[in-house]
């Protein structure tokens, strides 16, 4: 499982824009946002909350179709299926992979882009908690995605018509746990609910992923 | 006998290609009655005048929409479970009913919403959870046609469709706690079981009863029509078969 993981991160790293493309995505996006919606502070410290969770929803999404199509096309997945590796463990992996590699960014780069988006001060802790505890939910929920996907020749459009309804719990609940911080009112009750939904999705999804991999290896 | 002998494709065809033009009638016959009687025989409410007539539409398919993915559910369980073709193909088939109901509970509601609330779409709770339904149906279909192989896709949208279901129940929710975040307690949504009077209740039971039996006929038509079709793409295989061979 350890080398899966490593093996994941260095083709990530060495096939360039592992770390960087999703990063990169996030910050064109936020600064996207001012353009459309002016740049009055008052404006975009109300909206920057939502801005940063959808950002981060986008991000997440531009790469999952490289969790398991690479793997699928070039003929190691079958061999991945077949290894005394548990296929759940295998889903499990490449969605901590894609977390490491999206998701841990996205929380690390946020502030920053909060500070670009005047976001008000109170609201740092809990942005920085509400993508840390949901992103992980986001890359697992992907993983499921890309599983289904993943014999579908360009996917990409059905992929993210697949995902993107599943991202909206995760995406209430982490915009509303930041949103709270921001007014200075208590985030303990969205982000709790996160972490309710993180957690499913981390004892469940593997396992679903792993039975659409096998009906797609069939 | 049990219900498990209509999973034969046969017997399924030979008990429901008969009792289809029964069940459209019947259907057709509680939409006129309760239609008939909802518009033209019941008062005008007090505080809505005659926009609560709509009721009979938006009720009927509003549950409906609901219900149709429940069955779906079901259907893809029992696929899962004891790989009967005829049950997913029966989801399959139930899938763009759904959809159809979504979006007549939807404009209906916008309709009704425009003199009532002064606006088409607010992002009530129930109104979003609809919405967020409608795109779980789209999902669910597009899964279906790109797709190829047959067992492949009855597999691939029944786990989606049990997934969907634990996030559509989750968004559900989720958007109960959203609005009340956002929103002071404006409580848009008229719980329609607990305040119609029974005036509007008889004939809005007997336009749901059409619903469901327009419903189960649709459904019952296009299992039909998918099973015949698999049997023409088995048929035409086996002629191109013989064709290479000869």
């Amino acid at each position: 499982m350890i080398a899966l993981l490593i093996r994941d991160l260095r083709l990530a790293l060495r096939a360039g824009g592992g770390f960087g493309l999703g990063l990169s995505f996030f910050l064109i996006v936020v600064v996207l946002v001012p353009f459309g919606v002016g740049a009055e502070a008052a404006v975009l410290a109300r909206i920057a909350p939502g801005i940063l969770w959808v950002a981060a929803l986008l991000a997440a999404l531009l790469s999952l179709d490289r969790i398991f199509a690479l793997d699928f096309e070039d003929g190691a997945l079958p061999l991945l299926a077949t290894a005394p590796v548990p296929l759940e463990a295998v889903a499990l992996v490449k969605a901590l992979a894609h977390w490491l590699t999206t998701g841990l960014p996205l929380v690390v780069a946020a502030p920053a882009l909060g500070v670009l988006l005047q976001m008000e001060s109170g609201a740092y802790g809990t942005l920085i908690g509400s993508l840390a505890l949901g992103t992980p939910a986001l890359s697992l929920i992907g993983a499921f995605g890309a599983a289904l996907t993943v014999g579908v020749r360009r996917g990409g459009l059905l992929l993210s018509l697949l995902v993107l309804p599943l991202y909206i719990p995760t995406l209430i609940f982490g915009a509303e746990a930041v949103r709270r911080g921001a007014a200075g009112l208590d985030a303990g009750t969205p982000l709790l609910l996160l972490a309710g939904i993180t957690l499913g999705c981390l004892a469940a999804l593997p396992i679903a992923t792993a039975l659409v991999l096998r009906i797609n290896l069939r | 006998m049990s219900i498990w002998e209509y999973a034969n494709p046969k017997k399924f065809l030979s008990v429901t290609t008969p009792a289809v033009p029964w069940l459209f009638g019947a259907a057709f016959a509680c939409l006129a009655v309760g239609l008939i009687w909802g518009f033209f025989f019941t008062p005008n409410a007090e505080r809505f005048q005659s926009t609560v007539k709509i009721i009979y539409l938006h009720v009927p398919s509003a549950m409906m929409a609901i219900n149709v993915w429940v069955m779906m559910l079901v259907a893809s369980l029992v696929w899962l479970v004891r790989r009967h073709h005829v049950s997913a193909l029966a989801a399959k088939a139930a899938a763009p009913v759904g959809v159809v109901m979504t979006l007549v509970a939807l404009i209906t509601g916008a309709i009704w919403g425009q003199p009532m609330w002064g606006t088409w779409w607010a992002w009530d709770p129930r109104l979003t959870s609809f919405l967020i339904l409608f795109l779980f149906y789209l999902g669910y279909l597009a899964l279906w046609s790109a797709i190829e192989d047959p067992d492949t896709a009855a597999d691939l949208t029944s786990v989606l469709c049990i997934v969907g279901s634990v996030f559509a129940v989750l968004s559900r929710y989720a958007v109960n706690f959203w609005n009340q975040g956002l929103h002071q307690g404006a409580s848009l949504s008229v719980d329609a079981a607990e305040n119609v009077s029974d005036v509007y209740w008889q004939p809005l039971v007997i336009c749901i009863a059409g619903f469901i039996l327009l419903f189960v006929a649709l459904v019952l038509l296009r299992t039909g029509t998918e099973i015949r079709l698999r049997r023409i793409r088995a048929l035409e295989t086996r002629a191109n078969r013989a064709e290479v061979v000869a």
